[in-house]
């Protein structure tokens, strides 16, 4: 990941002989406290958005039974009592099943991130290995103009024209549905999946693709063989990150999936996601009710989710580092 | 010979998986532009929505997304980039920094709209009830506004920009900094005169993308000061003592439109979303040219970067 890459220090040696007059010495010291107490700001600020979801995402237990999150008991017309698995926060009976929003989530992201590794790789692949310099200057700005495009700008031609486009051709019973919501998402991840495969490939030594062809290997021999096996661990953080995107995707998914929270395993179904349910939501809970509470465990979750997610693909890029030792 | 066969087939697939995806990037803008160049006309732009905004133009969103833009540029480039400068010339291998490090290199996979509930909670809730009790009277602060929807997207893009910026600095050769610190030079004139003027062009690059990412983005700011329909702009009159004049400023406490969230609740729940679509085409275009035309800026920038550092 190049963030990495930009973020590991280089200290530059300090000055040896110190020479300056007080006057000098003294701004050098003010200026070095007030970068310093801006380094501390920016941490603060990040550290709080992490205590502040917890905080209040825990306190949702205080009121809701830990078993609730998964399924809760009704009574049916007939007073038999039946298990619920429903997302209903609003109500008599309020209902805070999680497993719909999950299977929602998950409806949406794993067949984005199929389809956007299947494109993104191979983008990566032609970026790195295939094209000439030229196509490159021209196809690499491209895709990253794709990366630049409001993920709201996605979620509208989603909704306008995709949706009816799919309909057409696979005449689903719902327009919108987990599927347009995961073609749109994927057209968000194919640049992300893109510019890391890229970049992992291209810091693949160029000696190892010279012994290769020495070898008598041809160009698809060598990608196959030799480059995308050095590079493994850097695709699979592409993959990973692609997909932690996918699933914190909010505003397509929002407009593009339908918002029908149900358990199912159907990708042509309406679905809720876990974003969604917060984007749809948050706007009209009072605070600190057991809605909003809910809301925000909905949010500590997925930033876990992608915490992990994000850690696991940085572990990738650290082992891929070695093994190329970079 | 069967080798051969497959390597050219192979090949041939790989270009074409990419012309594919440049053919949906054209698919995705050309369906835009083709439904929203015909909308775009002076009215358009600088008049407001009219009839239950089923006519008229878009000027208050136009005005509002310019307005948090600028707003949260204040807050979140000087923070950033002094921060990005402190972690690689100053900090080395701290606590700090490694700390900073690591949580920098998270919070850019964290989900917008994870920003926009820490919004609502942290700074309209919290941060801004709080003040209203302390100041007394009334809500002032503890509601949506524009100064927390700056604030929220503030914090979503400082992580970016503080990346970005760290990139750019550590491009810059460490022989140079040596060379200026064997003449004398303390850290700070190293830093200020040696370092910041090679990486400046990389700094406003990467800034330049997250500013253009931070102005796209919609879910942080659903909840946190956008208004579906303001007859009025955020601006409030500040009387200047003794003169009796009165000078228009931008009231960052005021709720204000903007132009992706005016594309989504025009698109899913206004009051006739079909009717309304060349409208909710049109501000879709202008908020792709207004992105483009930032990310264009970013990208011709580099190119230029990357020659002047290659000729180096």
């Amino acid at each position: 990941m190049s963030s990495e890459n930009a973020l590991t220090p280089r200290p530059a040696p300090a000055p040896a002989i110190r020479t300056r007059s007080r006057r000098s010495r003294f701004g050098e010291a003010l200026i070095e406290t007030l970068l310093r107490l801006n380094g501390f700001i920016a941490i603060a600020a990040i550290s709080l958005i992490f205590v502040f979801l917890f905080k209040e995402g825990i306190q949702a237990f205080r009121t809701i039974p830990a078993s609730h999150f998964i399924q809760s008991q009704e009574l049916d017309f007939d007073n038999v009592p039946q298990t619920v698995r429903l997302w209903q926060p609003v109500g008599q009976n309020p209902k805070y099943s999680l497993l719909p929003l999950f299977l929602g989530s998950f409806l949406v992201a794993l067949p984005a991130t199929l389809v956007a590794t299947l494109f993104g790789v191979a983008c990566g692949v032609y970026l790195a290995e295939v094209a000439g310099k030229r196509t490159r200057e021209i196809v690499k700005p491209a895709i990253e103009l794709l990366a630049g495009v409001p993920s709201v700008v996605i979620g509208f031609f989603c909704l306008a024209t995709l949706a009816t486009l799919l309909q057409n051709l696979l005449h689903t019973t719902f327009r919108l549905n987990a599927m347009v919501g995961a073609l749109g998402v994927s057209l968000v991840i194919v640049p992300v999946i893109a510019t890391m495969t890229d970049d992992a490939l291209r810091a693949v030594p160029g000696f190892l693709r010279e012994g290769a062809h020495a070898l008598g290997a041809n160009n698809w021999e060598t990608i196959t063989r030799v480059v995308i096996p050095a590079g493994a661990s850097g695709l699979v953080a592409a993959i990973l990150l692609g997909m932690c995107r996918a699933l914190g995707e909010t505003m397509i998914v929002l407009m593009a999936t339908g918002n029908a929270a149900q358990v199912t395993l159907n990708p042509f179904d309406s679905v809720r996601t876990m974003t969604a349910t917060i984007a749809a939501e948050l706007g009209s809970v009072p605070q600190g009710g057991e809605q909003y509470r809910a809301l925000f465990l909905v949010g500590a979750l997925l930033f876990t989710l992608t915490f992990i997610i994000n850690l696991v693909a940085e572990l990738a890029v650290a082992r891929m580092r070695r093994r190329l030792a970079l | 010979m069967k080798r051969r066969f497959v390597e050219t087939i192979a090949l041939a697939l790989l270009r074409g998986t990419a012309l594919a995806v440049l053919l949906a990037t054209a698919l995705l803008l050309g369906s835009i532009v083709k439904g929203g160049l015909g909308v775009i006309t002076w009215e358009f732009l600088a008049t407001e929505p009219t009839q239950g905004m089923t006519h008229g133009g878009i000027f208050p969103a136009i005005f509002g997304t310019v307005c948090i833009t600028l707003l949260m540029i204040v807050m979140a480039l000087p923070l950033g980039v002094c921060a990005a400068i402190y972690m690689v010339e100053y900090a080395g291998n701290s606590a700090l920094a490694r700390v900073i490090r690591a949580s920098v290199n998270n919070l850019a996979g964290v989900p917008s709209i994870v920003f926009g509930l820490f919004g609502v909670g942290f700074f309209i809730l919290f941060l801004g009830r709080s003040i209203d009790r302390v100041r007394g009277g009334g809500l002032l602060f503890g509601q949506p506004a524009m100064l927390w929807a700056a604030a929220t997207l503030a914090v979503l893009v400082l992580p970016v920009i503080i990346v970005n910026t760290a990139e750019a600095l550590n491009a810059v050769p460490r022989s140079h900094r040596e060379a200026s610190f064997a003449l004398g030079a303390t850290r700070w004139q190293t830093v200020s005169r040696v370092v910041l003027p090679q990486a400046r062009a990389g700094i406003l690059t990467g800034s330049i993308l997250s500013i253009s990412r931070g102005a796209g983005e919609t879910a942080p700011i659903l909840f946190t000061g956008c208004a579906y329909f303001l007859p009025r702009l955020p601006i409030a009159h500040l009387g200047i003592p003794f003169t009796g004049l009165s000078l228009p400023m931008v009231n960052p406490l005021d709720q204000f439109m903007e132009l992706s969230y005016h594309i989504f609740i025009m698109a899913t729940q206004s009051t006739d979303a079909t009717l309304t679509r060349p409208i909710q085409y049109g501000t879709t275009l202008v908020l792709v040219a207004l992105t483009f035309l930032l990310n264009l800026a970013a990208i011709s920038l580099r190119v230029r970067y990357r020659r002047g550092l290659e000729a180096r």
